[in-house]
């Protein structure tokens, strides 16, 4: 000991890091992606590969070079937007499209506001309705699982796409849902993007970053509620034109947005009670979406509105504070 | 076993008590003591020996400055040396007393024996007056002159005595072992304050992970058959031991901003200010000293020390073996709250109630980061408060704003600062919005003064 450190209390920290936070993020992923790739097969690992690969070098190069800072790749953010990002699209997706879908979501999503913690929207998220809107083609040419060892590509529409197709052709909801065995939503067994096909996987990583106590449960449980409360109306008044309760928290993006992209700590509101009626909002538009609008899939749209009135929820719902009314 | 606790925030350091298991061992005399005049909050004390005065043990060498002040006592026998400015633990130059010690000698009066006197006075006020004379302050960490706190103002009426054992500051361990090997004591000082505030019920609160602790003192309840007094186990919590975090885990009541624990009935003394109490009242002993955990993982000798106030630092940490090579902050008080030592040869006070040697490693900041808007220092925070806003106000200088959020609230309990995973310096920039807001409370609040007289002439 040569001189004595003097600095104000506190003189410990816990072990918690932006890094250990976002590592447990991955951690909670494996399982999604591991049931993807087995699903999916290898198209899967590259899209998943290119995806995380462009996101980490994409914000390497741009505070190397445009922002002439210290690298921030290290805090891990990046791979999971990265992987979220792959999670996103359909394992057929061009390397290119990917590539591109990466450059939206780390370089002008994220890395335009100033990087981890200054973005509005949920940049994963961005990125995936760039290309949705940007090249519908390849982001709704869905093919049901090949597996990892399979062989025949079957091409067809998600469960989404497939009943408002149907609707339009004039068929019942109770007609198109039938083909469908909710068994397989569960275990994943169906066409959609990566992240959409094995929910069971993606409630296992919830349940971990909740018991790390990474994220409180109160925005995803209030998605659930929320979408099941909407659409358990909307099915009891015309079942034949509107699809269940249980159909609606199965398919699509659902679980992967509610689990992983809603509970985003820098785009969700801090407060458990701006969290819930974060959620709640997030739920009711994601099923009007679904039922009127003209994209099969609302959970993105949801989210990404929501985003965007996080500063005003942060403002109105806050903590009691000791003491004090 | 129903374990309390209070109701906002709140973290989990490791409680690494490693020295727990360590029995109170008296400290050799130094052969010089430095006693400061301000060691307590409030006016410091006038010295009223001069400089070749012989001074025996107890004996007051410095009175009260004002009505929040207290009693300065010779903590040893010896010669008046100097009385002069000396660098106190942060550097500060304030007024100490410096003795060379001569033998042992205690002034007359003093019962230094053992027994235990459990018959308490009748008379209230005799017992805050013998606390008073016995230079009595609040061993927990503010150093609050005990009688004041003992003395509601009017219209306010204390309804129960809450004696904190929580000690919820990791590593710190004095308390447990004062509760452990003085639980007589320390239970005869607490029905003292019960009487003194009028016979109300009294709590004895103690975090759970002081089993042993909490066993003893319930033997002792039964068997002294004290009334109205319980002890209530406490969750393993930090800041259990706040003050205001303990009334409400206690009481179930909520201390309003600026207003004192008295406005909702509450009186909270620590484990080693009732110890003191009982010193005073019974013993005619002032405080001339006080137990100190010496610990920390590199420090080789873990100790708790009964200590003589004004002993140097230099001469506690020489006498368990020299400053550790690995050391590199060293701080007077836990990890949470305490005070990192700039100077070892300040010498120790009444509220001086550990020295805890922490590695480069263990106390190293990591480079500041984006906060990324996790709300984990919303959800520590044991005041409710936001500290990410408090963090932005304060670096943006708004003062107003700091203060409409609260920040004056701020109990400086560092968890926000503790669990940000951006390594933000949270606290930091909060005491600086706290002090604005304060200043700003406390100018309005003369003015409004000045006004009303004005007006009355």
């Amino acid at each position: 000991m040569s001189k004595l450190l003097v600095s104000p209390s506190p003189h410990i920290h816990s072990k918690d890091s932006t890094k250990s936070l976002m590592l447990d993020v991955v951690i909670a992923l494996i399982p999604a992606v591991v049931c993807s790739v087995v699903f999916y097969g290898w198209q899967e690992l590259m899209v998943l590969g290119v995806s995380v690969a462009s996101c980490v070098l994409l914000e390497w190069a741009i505070t190397k070079y445009m922002l002439k800072k210290p690298s921030t790749i290290g805090d891990l953010s990046a791979v999971v937007t990265g992987i979220l990002l792959a999670l996103n699209v359909p394992y057929t997706t061009p390397w290119w499209v990917v590539f591109v879908g990466a450059v939206v979501a780390v370089g002008v999503a994220k890395m335009t506001f100033g990087g981890l913690g200054q973005n509005i929207w949920n940049p994963a998220l961005v990125g995936r309705v760039f290309l949705l809107v940007s090249f519908p083609t390849y982001m709704t040419t869905w093919s049901k699982p090949q597996g990892l060892f399979g062989v025949d590509a079957v091409s067809g529409p998600t469960p989404l796409g497939a009943i408002q197709e149907g609707l339009m052709q004039g068929s019942t909801v109770q007609e198109l849902t039938s083909a469908y065995d909710y068994k397989d939503l569960l275990f994943a067994n169906l066409g959609g993007s990566a992240g959409e096909v094995c929910a069971l996987a993606l409630l296992a990583g919830f349940v971990y970053l909740c018991c790390r106590k990474v994220i409180k449960p109160w925005i995803t449980l209030s998605i659930f509620a929320t979408v099941a409360l909407t659409s358990l109306i909307f099915w009891g008044v015309n079942p034949a034109r509107f699809t269940d309760p249980l159909f609606n928290l199965l398919t699509g993006g659902l679980v992967l947005g509610a689990c992983f992209m809603a509970t985003d700590y820098v785009t969700s509101p801090m407060s458990v009670w701006g969290g819930v009626v974060f959620g709640v909002g997030i739920g009711f538009l994601t099923v009007m979406i679904r039922y009127f609008g003209s994209y099969p899939e609302g959970v993105s749209f949801a989210i990404l509105i929501m985003n965007s009135v996080v500063p005003l929820l942060n403002m109105w719902f806050k903590q009691k504070k000791f003491g004090r009314k | 076993m129903s374990k309390h606790t209070f109701s906002i925030g709140g973290v989990h350091p490791h409680d690494n008590k490693i020295s727990r298991e360590c029995a109170l061992e008296q400290l050799p005399l130094a052969p010089t003591v430095y006693i400061g005049v301000s060691q307590h909050i409030g006016a410091p004390s006038v010295p009223c020996v001069a400089v070749g005065d012989k001074v025996k043990v107890g004996q007051v060498i410095a009175e009260p400055g004002g009505f929040v002040g207290a009693f300065i006592h010779s903590s040893v026998s010896g010669t008046v040396k100097s009385i002069a400015p000396r660098a106190d633990l942060a550097g500060r130059a304030t007024t100490h007393i410096e003795i060379a010690v001569e033998g042992d000698e205690w002034l007359e009066g003093i019962d230094t024996s053992d027994t235990l006197i459990t018959t308490i006075p009748d008379d209230a006020k005799a017992i805050i007056d013998k606390i008073r004379l016995g230079g009595v302050v609040g061993l927990g960490g503010a150093t609050f002159p005990t009688h004041v706190k003992l003395s509601p103002p009017p219209g306010s009426k204390c309804e129960r005595v809450i004696i904190n054992g929580c000690e919820c500051e990791p590593y710190l361990t004095s308390d447990f072992r004062t509760l452990l090997e003085k639980g007589e004591q320390v239970v005869v000082g607490a029905a003292l304050l019960q009487k003194a505030m009028g016979g109300v019920p009294c709590t004895i609160a103690i975090e759970e992970n002081k089993p042993e602790a909490i066993a003893h003192i319930r033997e002792v309840i039964a068997k002294l058959g004290y009334k109205d007094m319980e002890v209530m186990v406490m969750k393993m919590m930090y800041p259990q031991g706040g003050e205001k975090q303990l009334i409400d885990a206690v009481m179930h009541r909520q201390v309003g901003s600026g207003a004192l624990p008295i406005s909702v009935g509450a009186v909270v003394q620590n484990v080693a200010t009732a110890l003191a109490v009982y010193d005073a009242v019974q013993k005619g002993r002032p405080i001339v000293d006080n137990s100190v955990t010496v610990t920390g993982e590199c420090f080789p000798r873990q100790a708790n020390l009964l200590v003589r106030v004004g002993t140097p630092l230099k001469y506690i940490i020489d006498y368990l073996g020299g400053i550790p090579a690995d050391a590199a902050k060293i701080i007077s008080g836990g990890p949470m709250m305490g005070r990192a030592v700039a100077n070892l040869d300040a010498a120790t006070v009444k509220g001086t109630g550990a020295l805890l040697f922490l590695t480069e490693k263990q106390t190293r900041r990591a480079p500041e980061t984006h906060c990324i808007r996790c709300g984990k220092c919303a959800d520590a925070c044991p005041m409710g408060l936001e500290p990410f806003l408090l963090n932005k106000l304060s670096k943006n200088a708004d003062w107003e704003a700091c203060e409409a959020n609260a920040a004056q609230d701020c109990i400086e309990c560092g968890c926000c600062l503790y669990s940000c995973p951006a390594h933000i310096p949270l606290l930091d920039n909060i005491r600086v919005g706290k002090g604005f807001a304060l200043s700003a409370i406390r100018a309005r609040a003369a003015a409004a003064k000045a006004a009303a007289e004005a007006a009355k002439k």
